[in-house]
């Protein structure tokens, strides 16, 4: 049976390794979709909605056609059809120059029959607002209930109760570089180079569009500049980017432009929630009554967690989604979770101190509902309490003297990430001795390409650098996931090894016979082949492949469950200080410890727990779409009204990534779930009053000092 | 259609000439004239720093210049900064602490921290951080980044 052995057998497995594409991007010459230029390019560009809701009665796009150097120009609406959000697409230009499909944007005539908006949840869930689903009765959907226990029973026992209702914002993916694709047609033969975290999704999605069988679309991402869940099809902008493609007989790029990908770039739903909650005097949590909505825009979903990591044996819950006229949500960076957690873990701290416990303890109490992940969570406590000094938190909430309050608060997270099947891979040796391994997976930034290379460098004695992986394109038909759900390791690494081990067994198989030794015999370690009984057997790799003659090595894998693990526990603490004068906070310190299952790279690993509590940084404290009510436009679409944070907001991080067993899991989603619940309990130790609504700002601060 | 300008200027140490529109940025020439793809285009209006580079000595968002005033100027981008075998002190800096993820902000950061570390070879913590706010990361949390421009200023001075 496949395993990762032990550490101290591994070479590579759980090592500092440094990203092979890293002087590639850091000397620009790494080729992102942005960067794509192709002989003929031309530039597509999106005419969208100016207004929330409306009826188009009229597209006029003669006057875009005449322009000189603008190659198509077509409509993505029918007149009569509704838009309903700021940012729908109404048509599309193609264009020699990008100013120039711009130009032609502004003189597209479109008419607008403007119908009643709404974007505020409160006021779309009253009678009489503008109905925005057709599918819907209402702007509010059938809310679902879950159950279980005695409710009564619960509140019966608790000594304590505690009523509130938290909040949570509408925050955007903000990915560095844009929604958008690159499109170029040889007869119909189509091929996209994609910002996209799922090449195979985006492969079979434009193939259904332009009903071609999926080997006449080939879609490439060889780097990509962040999705964080935004981006798992081609999108309008995909297929509208093919359609110029094949009426210009052109390659056509359209990328979103930063105001477009707030609007229609996808977005995590915002919550408010009301519950309320019951402990027992011992510290028993008994009872949790929740009533909660968030909302996704004109999409169906705004789902989010609770209750949450915590067991509680009574509970009650009913979430719904509200309707608003606004851009979709799509899944975001642990879709749920970071607005679920921050509103439990905010309550479990009222709860706490209402029974006059420490915070902590009311945790380790209530355990987490898993078995295996409570095991690792009350060590993860122990860990980060020591690292952050929670014994120098206040006793009293609020008791700190002089104008700048410190306070320490704690914060939880769990997560699946354990991939599954459904990934094919091969590694290839060939008798030069270069090594190829080959997947259908993508590296959205987190770092795959390296671990692949690491893994298959491990199993056959070679260096990272001396392997070369081949990821991000369709054409070698070894399909992968679309990277979601911190699957992208669980799903690609058991493939990976197990290709890895088997050409390496019919490389030994080979050459066994020429060098007179056993295969079972042969070790592959420091680029050479040896036999583990006669040392005096070692020849070089080059040597031994050099003996396939004419012959190529190319071997599948097959994805185990056994190497890899899912259901990872996350806690963090943060340390902040809050000017009592100006309401801001600053965080000091954040302590992340992260249930990472086997570390594969250590140093990757890291990254990606940094990363994910930044962005719960921006979440806890500066991050949230602004609608306004006025003209039903959101009003900071932009990077400078929309703020996410910058070198001057970062705390220092100190990222635990917690071996648990030699088990691989993903971690690209987990560590951004507690930070925003441990930020809002350390504000609430530092100053003594509750903020129960994000994101942080100063002002609500100083409302709340009165 | 507007004439073309005709630009004579200094990139990367080396003359180069090229036609442009007069509304066309820096940015564009860059990116779509002389296919220089390593300034990225993050949001065109000056807040992201992805199309950072440094222009006759000083740092400027590529975006917020028109391509026609590099008429006679000198423009170091990061193109220009390894040498054919070897990476540039700031640049392996970044590779060392693995300062960068997806990578689309890297070049912007680079080419900001070199504009630093040229006029101030000896920064401290609070001046990296300073210097770099105009430049965003969704991705590595920022602490990796300042750490390597605090590696790269010990190995430049």
């Amino acid at each position: 049976m496949a395993s990762w052995g032990r550490p101290e057998n591994s070479r590579l497995i759980g090592k500092r390794v440094q990203r092979l594409s890293g002087a590639d991007k850091a000397t620009g010459k790494a080729k992102y979709t942005f960067d794509i230029n192709r002989p003929g390019l031309l530039y597509g560009h999106i005419l969208r909605s100016s207004v929330a809701h409306a009826t188009i009665t009229h597209i006029d796009l003669s006057a875009a056609e005449a322009l000189p150097g603008v190659k198509a120009a077509i409509p993505l609406i029918e007149p009569g059809k509704r838009v309903r959000f700021e940012g729908q697409e109404i048509a599309a230009v193609a264009a020699t120059t990008d100013d120039i499909a711009r130009d032609a944007l502004r003189l597209i005539q479109v008419d607008y029959d403007e119908l009643d908006y709404v974007v505020d949840m409160e006021d779309a869930k009253e009678a009489g607002a503008p109905q925005i689903r057709d599918d819907w009765e209402g702007n509010q959907s059938e809310p679902r209930v879950d159950e279980r226990g005695d409710l009564e029973a619960g509140f019966a026992e608790a000594a304590v109760e505690v009523e509130a209702t938290y909040h949570a914002p509408v925050q955007t993916h903000v990915c560095l570089e844009t929604h958008g694709n690159v499109a170029e047609w040889d007869g119909d033969n189509l091929t996209v180079w994609a910002s996209t975290q799922a090449v195979f999704g985006t492969r079979q999605n434009l193939a259904r569009h332009f009903e071609l069988p999926e080997n006449q679309v080939r879609v490439i991402t060889e780097h990509m500049g962040g999705g964080f869940g935004s981006k798992f099809g081609p999108g309008v902008e995909g297929v509208t980017v093919a359609k110029l493609a094949r009426i210009t007989g052109a390659p056509v790029k359209l990328m979103l432009t930063r105001k477009d990908e707030h609007l229609v770039g996808g977005n995590r739903p915002s919550m408010t929630q009301t519950v309320r909650a019951g402990a027992a005097q011992d510290g028993r949590f008994v009872a949790y009554d929740m009533s909660g909505y968030g909302t996704g825009g004109i999409g169906s979903g705004a789902g989010f967690t609770g209750p949450y990591v915590y067991h509680v044996p009574n509970y009650r819950t009913e979430k719904s989604a509200v309707a608003i006229n606004a851009g979709s949500a799509r899944a975001m960076r642990a879709p749920g979770h970071p607005q679920g957690a921050f509103a439990m873990d905010s309550l479990m701290d009222e709860l706490a101190e209402k029974l006059n416990i420490d915070p902590l303890e009311f945790r380790r109490i209530n355990g987490d509902s898993d078995a295996r992940r409570d095991r690792i969570r009350q060590a993860e406590y122990t860990l980060g309490a020591q690292e952050i000094g929670w014994h120098r938190r206040n006793r009293v909430p609020g008791s700190g003297t002089g104008v700048k309050k410190r306070g320490i608060g704690v914060g939880c997270g769990l997560w699946g990430g354990g991939g599954g099947p459904g990934t094919e891979a091969r590694v290839t040796i060939h008798a030069s001795g270069a090594v190829e391994a080959t997947t259908g997976t993508q590296d959205i930034g987190t770092g795959i390409r390296t671990v692949i290379a690491m893994i298959v460098a491990e199993e056959l004695g070679l260096r990272p650098q001396d392997i070369t992986v081949k990821v991000g394109d369709t054409a070698p038909g070894l399909p992968s996931r679309g990277s979601g759900g911190s699957q992208t390791i669980g799903s690609v690494a058991p493939v990976i090894k197990t290709a890895a081990m088997a050409a390496k067994r019919k490389l030994f198989a080979h050459i066994a016979p020429m060098v007179e030794a056993d295969p079972g015999n042969l070790r592959a370690v420091g680029g050479r082949i040896r036999t583990e009984s006669d040392l005096r057997m070692s020849i070089s790799w080059k040597e031994a492949t050099g003996y396939l003659g004419m012959e190529t090595i190319s071997e599948g894998g097959e994805w185990d469950e056994n190497l890899r693990v899912g259901d990872t526990a996350g806690v963090q603490f943060a340390d902040v200080e809050v000017d009592t004068e100006t309401g801001l906070v600053k965080v000091i310190k954040i302590v992340a410890v992260q249930d990472c299952g086997l570390v594969v790279n250590r140093l990757t690993t890291e990254s990606q727990i940094n990363g994910a509590v930044i962005m719960g940084l921006g979440y806890a404290l500066l991050e949230e779409r602004i609608m306004d009510d006025q003209t039903g436009k959101m009003i900071n679409a932009n990077l400078e009204d929309y703020k996410v944070p910058g070198t001057m907001e970062i705390p220092e991080i100190v990222s635990i990534a917690y071996d648990t067993d030699r088990k691989i899991t993903g971690i690209g989603e987990p560590p951004t779930i507690p930070t925003a619940g441990a930020i809002a309990n350390a504000v609430y130790n530092a100053i003594g009053v509750r903020i129960r609504e994000l994101p942080i700002t100063p002002d609500k601060v100083l409302n709340a000092l009165g | 259609m507007p004439k073309k300008v005709h630009v004579q200027t200094t990139i990367n140490g080396e003359a180069v000439e090229y036609l442009c529109e007069p509304r066309q940025s820096l940015l564009e020439v860059l990116r779509d004239v002389l296919h220089l793809t390593g300034a990225k285009e993050g949001c065109n209006n000056g807040n992201c720093g992805a199309c950072s580079v440094i222009l006759d000595g000083r740092l400027v968002n590529s975006c917020l210049v028109l391509g026609a005033e590099l008429e006679g100027k000198s423009l170091e981008t990061i193109e220009g900064l390894a040498e054919p075998e070897q990476l540039h002190p700031i640049q392996d800096a970044f590779l060392e602490n693995a300062a960068l993820q997806c990578g689309i902000c890297t070049p912007g950061f680079i080419m900001a921290a070199k504009a630093l570390l040229d006029q101030n070879p000896n920064p401290t913590e609070h001046e990296i951080r300073y210097w770099l706010a105009g430049n965003l990361c969704r991705c590595t949390g920022y602490d990796k980044i300042v750490r390597a421009v605090q590696d790269a200023a010990q190995t430049t001075s």
